[in-house]
């Protein structure tokens, strides 16, 4: 890791005030307006993972190289698995329904995923832009987390932000390779990059109750890690010569369950299955 | 019951040894440090798991086996939860099992340390950066490059081998 990102990380636990024991330090000990707001900031970032996942996993069969084929399927089961962590989580400490009911018997509306995920799948330049705006927020978002004294929430996110170190290394490698290889696969990247970080704007869209969580220690607010987020992609698209486009802020809305059209196939076709037989065992 | 009456952690771990990974057939769930606790009350066992890769699809198929093993040497019943805490790292892996992965061509990942009993101190964080060059299973040699991250399974890496000019797969460091 670069100094600056040692720096960067260190002021990110600093200016969030993280990382101090207090009163707080399980779910079980919030007070019922701070559970609120944990579930609302869990269900967000279930939802981002599980779509993400859903997203990666129509490139199985499909990758341009079968090495990519593998590796996009390797970041979908990745992503479910983070999905069902965090899912799981509201089940067994805020009276959530079990996993799967989250995932599969959930409405359009319902979901607080950020509308970058359920963009359609693209071509392979925007697969591939898609990820690394995502897998840098990620890691950003659980690196913050890793700060919260609420041990569940500290844990979850340490298991999480160690399994995004291979998703980081894969985008950064294609990203920068692509991005300085012909004029075609720059185009494409760049084109990419300016359809996607509208969307991906909305990783950083509060949860409901975010600004009391933040208060209250828990968790870092919004701006903060968008800020650092933000400086990590300007450095991937300085280091590919891409340009990062500005922000669209009327693109913000799915943290509120405000989604494009592109919402409702996707969970016709993700939990179509499950929805025929919910009882059925697999 | 008198197989109950046999019953204990040691029967318990012993049954254990015999449940292997179903994607790497030469370790068993012990070696490679997934059993976070081995509770015996009376004819009762609860053996607690940890998932190496929170996505592993062979968690369950080791949570069944887990059961049907423990089953096998006289339990009553068995619970096999899945717990996080404290998270799992490749630093438990036992060194047994490490020679065993490097001998069917799987490099083990570097054992430097970044688990500890302490679950304060196992929430450190392994580097972000890519680590040092990954070792060849065949020749040893250094001389070896990344060729994707993502291998068959989402624990194992693809590498090759510069030196000996064979391709091989590495499990990932965590």
């Amino acid at each position: 890791m670069s100094a600056d990102a040692v720096e960067a990380r260190r002021a990110l636990a600093e200016a969030a005030g993280m990382g101090v024991p207090g009163p707080y330090d399980a779910l079980s000990a919030l007070p019922q307006a701070l559970r609120e707001g944990v579930d609302a900031l869990l269900l967000a970032f279930a939802d981002d993972a599980m779509l993400q996942g859903h997203r990666d996993a129509e490139w199985t069969g499909l990758g341009p190289i079968l090495e990519e084929d593998i590796a996009f399927s390797s970041m979908a089961q990745d992503e479910l698995g983070h999905a069902q962590v965090l899912y799981r989580l509201r089940h067994e400490h805020l009276g959530a329904p079990d996993p799967d009911a989250q995932a599969f018997l959930r409405d359009a509306a319902a979901w607080r995923n950020a509308r970058l995920v359920e963009l359609p799948r693209g071509d392979f330049a925007f697969a591939l832009v898609r990820r690394a705006l995502f897998d840098l927020a990620k890691a950003v978002q659980y690196d913050a987390l890793r700060q919260s004294p609420v041990r569940e929430l500290a844990v979850a996110a340490t298991k999480l932000r160690q399994e995004k170190k291979y998703h980081l290394l894969h985008d950064r490698a294609f990203v920068t390779r692509l991005g300085r290889a012909t004029a075609a696969s720059h185009d494409r990247l760049q084109a990419a990059l300016e359809a996607a970080f509208p969307a991906a704007c909305d990783l950083f869209e509060p949860s409901d109750g975010l600004a009391a969580l933040a208060a209250a220690k828990l968790v870092p607010g919004a701006d903060v890690l968008r800020s650092v987020w933000l400086a990590a992609v300007c450095q991937l698209a300085d280091d590919a010569g891409l340009n990062v486009p500005a922000a669209d802020p009327a693109a913000l809305g799915g943290r509120r369950g405000d989604h494009t059209e592109h919402l409702e196939p996707l969970l016709a076709a993700m939990q179509g299955m499950f929805r025929s037989d919910p009882e059925a065992t697999w | 019951m008198s197989a109950s009456r046999a019953l204990d952690r040691a029967a318990v771990l012993a049954a254990l040894e015999t449940v292997n990974d179903p994607e790497i057939p030469v370790v068993s769930v012990v070696d490679l440090g997934i059993v976070q606790s081995v509770i015996v009350a009376g004819g009762h066992v609860t053996v607690a798991i940890t998932p190496t890769f929170s996505g592993c699809p062979a968690l369950e198929v080791m949570r069944d086996e887990i059961r049907s093993a423990v089953l096998s040497i006289g339990a009553d019943s068995v619970d096999v939860p899945v717990v996080l805490d404290p998270p799992w790292s490749s630093d438990r892996i036992t060194p047994g099992a490490r020679d065993r992965m490097r001998a069917i061509g799987l490099m083990p990942p570097p054992a430097v340390g970044r688990f500890r009993a302490d679950p304060a101190l196992s929430l450190r964080m392994p580097p972000v950066e890519p680590d040092e060059a990954v070792p060849c299973p065949f020749c040893g040699s250094k001389d070896t490059v990344v060729e994707n991250p993502f291998g068959p399974t989402i624990c194992r890496s693809l590498h090759y081998c510069n030196a000996c000019q064979q391709p091989f797969e590495a499990f990932k460091a965590l």
